[in-house]
């Protein structure tokens, strides 16, 4: 045994640890920069529903994203308690569509512009009637592509 | 002077070799809580608008599956009370018809969906009834899969067969203009 470590001392091939914490503290800023903070602050309350024929959104560039929800307590002052429609950080009006949907196509390169989605972010406790009107809204815009963002649901008995 | 003669005397390093652990902490704590964010739905393929009403079809009673779905969130399937949980059920059985009945569908090709809701049901029970139908016919292709190219999912056939089963097997959904019975005030 004595023969062994000495032998690895004299080499003095230890490895240097003194720069694991600098390691680790990159790793570490590296995911507190990727923790994705909610970018859009929300005014409605929007809690998606459960489905199970899910297809996932891949391209993020293609993708713009509308909230329907009833507003949150502290904007119902001012928003009342229907429901409402946010665009980006918002609360926008029905007419207000065409003109986010066309900011937002004019980012996309020409080619790529039939298949961008909007992602629908929509909470499960809102009427159906503000629902349609906004499908109305999109039709009329030309925007087909819908993505009813929901979440996965496991077993088969979650109603 | 003598201060700083004192001061030597201590050695005034600070033990970083924890450090290491405490970084680990912290680095395991915020990969735990990190969710990445992934974008999952229901796709959903809106009709074109147009200004003219709908030309009027005349279609045989028997290929049109009508789902109704009122301001309570209540089905009524073909004049019949249903639940939701087998919708699904029923939507298969009406789409292929494995018994060659009369009031089913003649043909999977010829059956159409027909979906139509009031203006005060709840989101959830929509996606639910819509969620329910589009897995009717995600099975159905699954079942086309395994029966004519012997593949486990319609996912794992080429382009040219999934054609095929979405062609003998079309998705054929109808949404109605909304009745109006009890929206929100």
């Amino acid at each position: 045994m004595s023969k062994f470590s000495t032998k690895r001392a004299d080499t003095g091939a230890t490895i240097s640890t003194s720069s694991l914490p600098d390691i680790i503290f990159i790793l570490l800023f590296f995911f507190m920069v990727v923790v994705k903070l909610r970018e859009t602050n929300m005014k409605l309350k929007v809690v998606t529903p459960y489905a199970t024929e899910l297809t996932k959104l891949e391209k993020k560039s293609l993708v713009n994203t509308m909230y329907i929800g009833r507003p949150t307590l502290a904007f119902q002052q001012q928003y009342g308690t229907k429901p409402r429609l946010q665009l980006n950080d918002k609360i926008a009006d029905l007419n207000e569509i065409p003109v986010f949907l066309e900011r937002h196509k004019v980012k996309v390169p020409e080619p790529q512009r039939p298949g961008i989605t909007t992602s629908m972010k929509i909470d499960g406790d809102v009427t159906m009637g503000f629902v349609t009107d906004v499908k109305t809204e999109l039709r009329k815009a030309g925007q087909l592509k819908l993505n009813y963002s929901s979440k996965k649901r496991t077993e088969r008995s979650g109603f | 002077m003598i201060l700083n003669k004192k001061k030597g005397k201590k050695s005034p390093e600070i033990n970083a070799s924890s450090m290491a652990d405490i970084a680990f902490l912290l680095l395991i704590f915020f990969l735990i809580t990190t969710n990445i964010v992934e974008d999952k739905g229901v796709l959903v393929r809106l009709p074109a608008w147009s200004e003219e009403p709908p030309e009027d079809l005349t279609l045989n009673t028997r290929n049109v599956f009508t789902v109704l779905v009122n301001g309570q969130d209540q089905l009524l399937v073909r004049g019949e009370p249903m639940k939701v949980e087998i919708l699904k059920t029923k939507a298969k059985d009406f789409i292929m018809n494995p018994n060659h009945q009369e009031d089913l569908a003649e043909s999977s090709k010829e059956a159409i969906i027909s979906l139509k809701n009031d203006r005060a049901t709840h989101f959830k029970q929509y996606l639910a009834v819509y969620n329910e139908l589009k897995a009717a016919y995600a099975e159905l292709w699954d079942e086309a899969a395994k029966k004519k190219f012997r593949k486990e999912t319609i996912d794992e056939c080429n382009k040219e067969q999934q054609a095929e089963i979405k062609s003998e097997i079309p998705f054929v959904i109808s949404e109605a203009e909304p009745t109006s019975f009890g929206d929100e005030k």
